[in-house]
């Protein structure tokens, strides 16, 4: 089970690249962003994942039984809150884009070169 | 010791506040504001600079201190290095605020707040003593960045230049972030010093140097070395002035920062068997960006570009003096850090001072425009000599100990390097300076276009140099005299290096211990500079003079060489874009072939 979570990291990581490299629309781009990013949460979570464990939690299970890793949820959870600043400034200049340029084509976007 | 976490909590407290009582306050006090903050954190920082001379600070958040090495705390740490890199942030800010005084004309004072909170991810970024809160760090560090340089929204150039320069760095942060997983899956710990120890015993396999390469990429892609250096230019050239200072004096570098802790603390222990074949990797891109970066300068007309890209031929340098994984090489680099900073961030100053007073900056639009400016372009050609290491300028110094440091690696050719690029770097800066102030030579080629959106001036044009703007420049300019002159500071440096290499030491003082080794101020001796240092300084500065001359005066197409390089520097030229696409492709192909070559040097 683990072995598929780990390609699935490695495979969102370069689809959501590939994505990104060939967009033709920033809004396109910015969620390709979002499906590369979302590969870093499936790895930190198969990093502490564990066959048969409970949730963290030792409210209603006795100490010393077996858990997941919390560390990597609590990872997981700032990075989530981390890359939702960085896609809402992405999106916002996106908006700007449009309205300076008014295109969301990085083909359109081309002020600076050389 | 309770000083440590105010070097974060100081900005942030301060940006919280301006950002809340944004609408009641004039703009005069947040800039006071802002200003006694950045000020504040640079002198808690330097207390702590005098204070870490002595031994490391460790600082545990909460009072989490690890127990039977294991940390599961958060902790910041206070060395040499890295409070002398908050320290150097610290102050650049207070003189990117003050230049900011009568220069940004910005509708509201969330500049001021974004400037605080870039100081502030700095700060920790720097401190940081494990590598979660390392990564979180950089991140509002790249944030508080994107905005900055995409603040004036009103123009087309800032928003192309901050997209490519947001989206090419969250791509490396993914890297970074993917390298940091896998490794807490390895090693089960994310604490630089427990990782170290965790690390150490085996040597690397497969998995370590995977790791390793993302979060190197992740760091190089900060720094800008080639190829991940696209977004560098297009985001430099946008940018506001003070915000200029702070991108290129200081965030570059920490990328390279980011890079020395995490291999030193980390990876020192099972990658150093093979220390010289990741050596070559190493140097041969700081070589490689230096070059690039070189080349480039040269051919710019755009004078905050031009800056730009001189800022990463001097990132290469600086990369090439960690690369050598050594410690002399190190304390040089530590120095050309704070020395070249300090004179980078006066010549963007220069710059921004001909901006304000002519609401452009182009060589060729300005010939002979900076007539009245004579001040500003002596200041601009003073700070230029000294970046083409003029003693007894910072810089100089720096640049001296890392090819000492290089010799001492059977490095020594670097030498040449370390002529060469300064060289280029100061042609095109005094061409430029002796076009726009003294109206000299043939005139720039091309120039505005004339279909382009003209390029508002970030304020309106003055008749005269504001005084907090030529105080600024002068100032910094004193600064990187007064790193040249610090008595000591190469013997200090130095020490610093040593107990910055040693992974031993770091992993008992990062995990609670005492420090196991005695490395100590004053053990070591400063570096005097050599009569062949000096021989090497005036050969820098006599060719970049020269160069100057001959870009100047002459037609380059007709100088020989001129015709075979036309067509490989037209095309680097194209290289560079602007499409966000290519630049992540380049990304992408660059990691991987670093990632190649980093297995086929490690994995023996």
């Amino acid at each position: 089970m683990t072995a598929v979570a780990y390609v699935v990291a490695v495979w969102l990581l370069l689809i959501g690249l590939y994505g990104a490299v060939t967009s033709r629309h920033l809004v396109h781009l910015v969620v390709c962003l979002t499906v590369a990013q979302s590969s870093t949460y499936v790895l930190l979570l198969a990093v502490g994942y564990r066959d048969g464990a409970d949730a963290p939690i030792f409210a209603d299970i006795p100490v010393g039984s077996p858990v997941v890793d919390p560390i990597v949820q609590a990872l997981t959870l700032t990075d989530v809150v981390v890359e939702a600043t960085v896609v809402a400034l992405l999106l916002a200049l996106t908006v700007q884009a449009r309205k300076r340029f008014g295109t969301v084509d990085p083909d359109g976007i081309r002020e600076l070169h050389g | 010791m309770a000083l440590v976490p105010l070097t974060v909590a100081i900005p942030l407290l301060a940006a919280g506040a301006l950002a809340a009582v944004k609408p009641l306050s004039p703009r005069r006090s947040a800039q006071i504001a802002s200003i006694a903050a950045a000020a504040a954190v640079a002198a808690v920082s330097g207390v702590l600079l005098a204070r870490a001379g002595g031994e490391t600070l460790v600082y545990w958040f909460g009072g989490w201190e690890p127990r039977g090495h294991v940390a599961v705390g958060i902790s910041f740490l206070v060395d040499p290095v890295s409070a002398g890199l908050v320290c150097f942030a610290a102050v650049l800010t207070v003189a990117a605020l003050v230049f900011a005084l009568r220069y940004v004309d910005v509708a509201d004072d969330l500049f001021y707040v974004l400037m605080l909170v870039f100081l502030a991810g700095m700060t920790g970024f720097s401190l940081a003593g494990d590598l979660f809160t390392a990564f979180v760090f950089f991140e509002l560090m790249g944030i508080s960045a994107y905005a900055l340089a995409g603040y004036n929204v009103e123009q087309r150039a800032p928003i192309e230049g901050s997209l490519n320069f947001a989206v090419t760095n969250t791509a490396g942060s993914f890297l970074l972030l993917f390298g940091i997983g896998l490794l807490y899956g390895r090693a089960g710990a994310l604490n630089l010093a427990q990782l170290g120890e965790a690390l150490a015993p085996e040597s690397a396999d497969g998995l370590v140097i995977v790791a390793f390469v993302l979060i190197a990429a992740g760091f190089l892609v900060k720094a800008a070395a080639v190829p991940f250096h696209f977004w560098l230019a297009d985001a430099y050239a946008v940018a506001r002035t003070p915000v200029c200072i702070l991108l290129a004096a200081v965030m570059s570098e920490l990328g390279l920062y980011g890079l020395a802790r995490v291999y030193w603390a980390v990876f020192s222990g099972s990658l150093g068997p093979s220390h010289e074949e990741l050596r070559i990797v190493l140097v041969a891109l700081g070589v490689l960006t230096a070059l690039v970066g070189a080349a480039m300068t040269l051919l710019q007309g755009h004078l905050k570009r031009l800056l730009a890209f001189a800022t990463m031929a001097y990132v290469g340098l600086m990369l090439v003096g960690v690369g050598l994984l050594e410690a002399e090489a190190l304390a040089g680099a530590a120095v050309f850090v704070v020395g070249d900073g300090f004179l980078k961030a006066a010549l963007f100053v220069c710059v921004g001072i001909v901006q304000h007073r002519t609401g452009d900056v182009d060589e060729a639009d300005l010939h002979g425009a900076g007539r009245p400016m004579r001040w500003t372009g002596l200041v601009l050609v003073v700070a230029t000599a000294a970046v083409c290491s003029l003693p007894p300028f910072g810089a100089f110094l720096g640049k001296s100990m890392i090819e000492h440091g290089a010799s001492a690696v059977d490095y020594g050719w670097l030498v040449a390097l370390y002529v060469a690029v300064p060289a280029l770097v100061g042609a095109a800066l005094l061409r430029a300076a002796a076009r726009v102030f003294l109206g000299v030579g043939t005139r720039a080629p091309g120039g505005r276009d004339p279909g382009a959106e003209p390029e508002e001036p970030e304020s309106e044009p003055e008749s005269r140099t504001p005084v907090s703007m030529f105080a600024t420049a002068v100032a910094l300019l004193a600064c990187g005299l007064a790193i040249g002159l610090w008595p000591g500071l190469s013997g200090d440096a130095v020490a610093a290096a040593h107990r910055f290499i040693d992974r031993a030491g770091y992993a008992a003082v990062g995990l609670g211990g005492a420090g196991a080794t005695d490395v100590r101020e004053g053990h070591f001796s400063s570096y005097t500079p050599a009569a062949h240092d000096y021989l090497l300084a005036a050969l820098t500065m006599a060719g970049a003079a020269g160069l100057a001359w001959l870009s100047l005066f002459r037609d380059p197409r007709r100088l020989p060489g001129g015709r075979v390089l036309q067509r490989p520097l037209h095309t680097l030229r194209r290289l560079h874009s602007g499409h966000v696409g290519d630049y992540l492709a380049w990304l992408a192909a660059g990691t991987a072939v670093f990632g190649g070559c980093c297995a086929l040097a490690l994995g023996t």
